[in-house]
């Protein structure tokens, strides 16, 4: 099982490789080594959301929330900072985080207390979140002029030639590698997520567990609000819009199954970083962008059936019977 | 909340008898807008004090709901009408619900005009459109001609950055600028690629389209999100100075990027001009000088009217370091 996901890896790197060469040769500049990390630095952001959002989906569920909760911490930062313009930056980002925290905490709760579908209670709290920044902006913009230079700057700032925004992600990747790996807590997700039967008479909480997700997942879409709105120097309602999806995708095509318990760090990377370069390349090759909504459309197909049939392989028969028995 | 509007018009009530004791001969226009408190219609009421200062025999009268609902403008147009006045002109939150309203102000010999947003034809003489599609499209390029001198260049490329390949309004202002376009040989379209209104894929193709055409000494983005995402990305690639984002946009979302220099000038309407113009038409309208295919609006010229009473103002408005920081605080 584990030769056949990291051949998958692999592959998916391969594939990423060639995508790129291919790209390279219709534009060369698109293989100079500040234009790739042009590239990873625009997808830092949609590399954080998928990491949070893997999480959860490893515990079978999912998080719809993630844009809305990104795009109402955004707005409550950039507020603060129009209104403080002298608050620290750092702290901005920690009350985003807190904020975004709060909102996965929510989520989190709704599903483990109350035992509500996933997909159910997000779609309702990514339209409440959404609400909640239209209710608190009241429609209005915070525009670049409004926020403090060092609000804007310090995301696109260089530091050892990466810019902040791109260590940020860096830095959730190696904590994230860490807490899937070596924390027990993070055992305890995968478990939960591949059998939660089996997890159960192993002393194991489900619901807990989902909870921790979410909560993680809420935090760091909250670090992003942050992050998103720095970088585009503009806060609004409809920041983000439909983001959550491409988080998701993100996930998919890196190999994290939407039954659970299957997926790692390293697959989710490049399955965001497998659509940051199409994102990039689309633009630079001039695809009609009819074609562009096509060509999305059909990796991530194309990623879901090498899922199941990658699924299929690995021998998940006995933990079937496990949950027939249980079930 | 019922007591504060019965008061609030009982005061407009007297106000209003008061000053017809003062001035029996003043035309009185009620100028409706959308909500009160919002920058874009106090804006507006300025313009419409310029016109009625102009004409010296006119009083205004601004007023509208606390908030943006069909049934508090009707509750505002009822008491108008209680008080006589000559004319309304009215920027609707709803384009039907407010006719049958409007057609009673008619029946009592009130002439009616909208403004910015649009009342259907039944409950109106007159709507005043801000600008027309033709005009908007001849100042986008405009700008873009605007933008490639600044770049010290007598004749470069030009991309236009849209909102979905869908949009109805910038597919049209897109055609339109398209027609214009072969009166500026120095100008060449290279492309015209799409956001989708989206931040991040806006920047995404804007930073493309820096990479792919070397040349290009102006981007036109006839949509707000689009034009801010570009300016910042021309920016964040050091580009600014070489290459100028224009487009349509709102001088506050604006104000920044023309701080930095990646916006030399952009357009969108003026309030205080439509507010102005929406007056001079009612009150053209109350003297009767105004026929069925054209009506003065003063310092901004004659409005051609169409079969069905609308008509445009003017092109867009210029906005660029000399002004924008005081419409910022507008709207």
């Amino acid at each position: 099982m584990k030769t056949m996901l990291q051949n998958r890896e692999i592959l998916l790197a391969v594939l990423i490789l060639v995508m790129i060469l291919l790209v390279g040769v219709i534009t060369p500049d698109f293989l100079l080594p500040s234009n790739l990390l042009a590239v990873y630095n625009d997808t830092s952001i949609l590399i954080i959301l998928a990491l949070g959002q893997m999480l959860v989906i490893l515990t079978r569920c999912i998080d719809l929330s993630v844009a809305a909760n990104l795009a109402l911490t955004g707005m409550v930062v950039a507020m603060l900072n129009s209104a403080y313009p002298a608050l620290p930056v750092p702290l901005l980002m920690g009350v985003g985080a807190l904020l975004g925290l709060l909102l996965g905490v929510v989520n989190g709760a709704l599903v483990w207390k109350l035992g509500i579908p996933a997909i159910v209670v997000t779609l309702g709290t990514m339209s409440i979140y959404r609400g909640l920044v239209f209710l608190l902006s009241d429609g209005a913009w915070v525009n670049a002029h409004e926020m403090s230079a060092s609000f804007v700057s310090i995301p696109r700032s260089t530091v050892l030639g990466l810019p902040v925004l791109a260590w940020v992600s860096v830095l959730v990747i190696v904590i994230m590698v860490h807490f899937t790996r070596q924390r027990r807590l993070g055992r305890e997700i995968y478990a939960a997520g591949n059998n939660p039967t089996a997890a159960f008479y192993t002393g194991i909480q489900v619901g807990r567990l989902q909870f921790v997700a979410f909560s993680i997942s809420g935090l760091l879409a909250g670090l992003c609000g942050y992050l998103w709105v720095s970088r585009y120097a503009v806060a609004y309602v409809d920041v983000a819009a439909g983001f959550e999806l491409q988080v998701i995708a993100a996930c998919v095509i890196g190999g994290v199954s939407i039954m659970g318990g299957i997926g790692t760090v390293q697959g989710c990377v490049l399955g965001a970083l497998f659509l940051g370069v199409i994102n990039n390349a689309l633009p630079v090759l001039g695809v009609s962008p009819f074609w562009q909504m096509a060509i999305s459309g059909a990796v991530i197909v194309i990623a879901v059936i090498a899922n199941s049939r990658a699924e299929r392989k690995v021998g998940r028969i006995i933990l079937k019977k496990a949950a027939l028995h249980a079930g | 909340m019922p007591f504060k509007k019965l008061v609030a018009s009982a005061l407009v009530a007297a106000a209003m008898a008061s000053s017809g004791l003062v001035q029996a001969e003043s035309v009185r226009i009620g100028l409706v807008v959308k909500a009160l408190g919002i920058g874009f219609f106090e804006a507006a009421n300025e313009g419409a004090q310029e016109a009625a200062k102009e004409l010296g025999d006119v009083e205004v009268i601004y007023t509208g709901p606390t908030s943006t609902t069909a049934e508090g403008q009707i509750e505002v147009i009822n008491s108008l009408i209680a008080q006589k006045v000559d004319a309304i002109a009215v920027s609707a939150n709803d384009t039907d619900a407010l006719v049958p309203i409007l057609k009673k102000a008619q029946q009592r010999g009130i002439k009616v005009v909208s403004w910015d947003s649009g009342v259907a034809p039944d409950g109106r003489q007159v709507h005043l459109n801000p600008s027309s599609n033709a005009l908007i499209g001849e100042m986008n390029v405009k700008l873009a001609a605007e933008a490639v001198l600044a770049s010290g260049a007598a004749q470069g490329d030009i991309a236009i950055l849209s909102a979905t390949p869908t949009s109805t309004n910038q597919n049209i202002w897109i055609d339109e600028m398209k027609k214009v376009l072969p009166q500026y040989p120095n100008l060449t379209l290279v492309t015209t690629v799409y956001g989708d209104d989206l931040a991040d894929k806006s920047y995404r193709e804007t930073v493309g389209l820096l990479k792919s055409y070397p040349n290009l000494k102006a981007i036109v983005a006839p949509t707000s999100v689009g034009i801010v995402a570009a300016a910042q990305a021309v920016h964040d690639q050091g580009r600014a100075g070489e290459v100028f984002v224009t487009g349509l946009g709102l001088p506050s979302e604006l104000a920044g990027h023309v701080d930095s220099g990646v916006v030399k000038s952009f357009a969108i309407w003026n309030p205080i001009d439509l507010g102005y113009a929406a007056t001079m038409i009612s009150y053209n309208l109350v003297k009767g000088s105004a026929t069925d295919s054209s009506v003065g609006m003063g310092r901004i010229g004659t409005a051609s009217l169409e079969a069905d009473g609308s008509t445009a103002m003017a092109e867009p408005f210029i906005y660029n370091a000399s002004n924008v920081h005081a419409f910022a605080d507008i709207f």
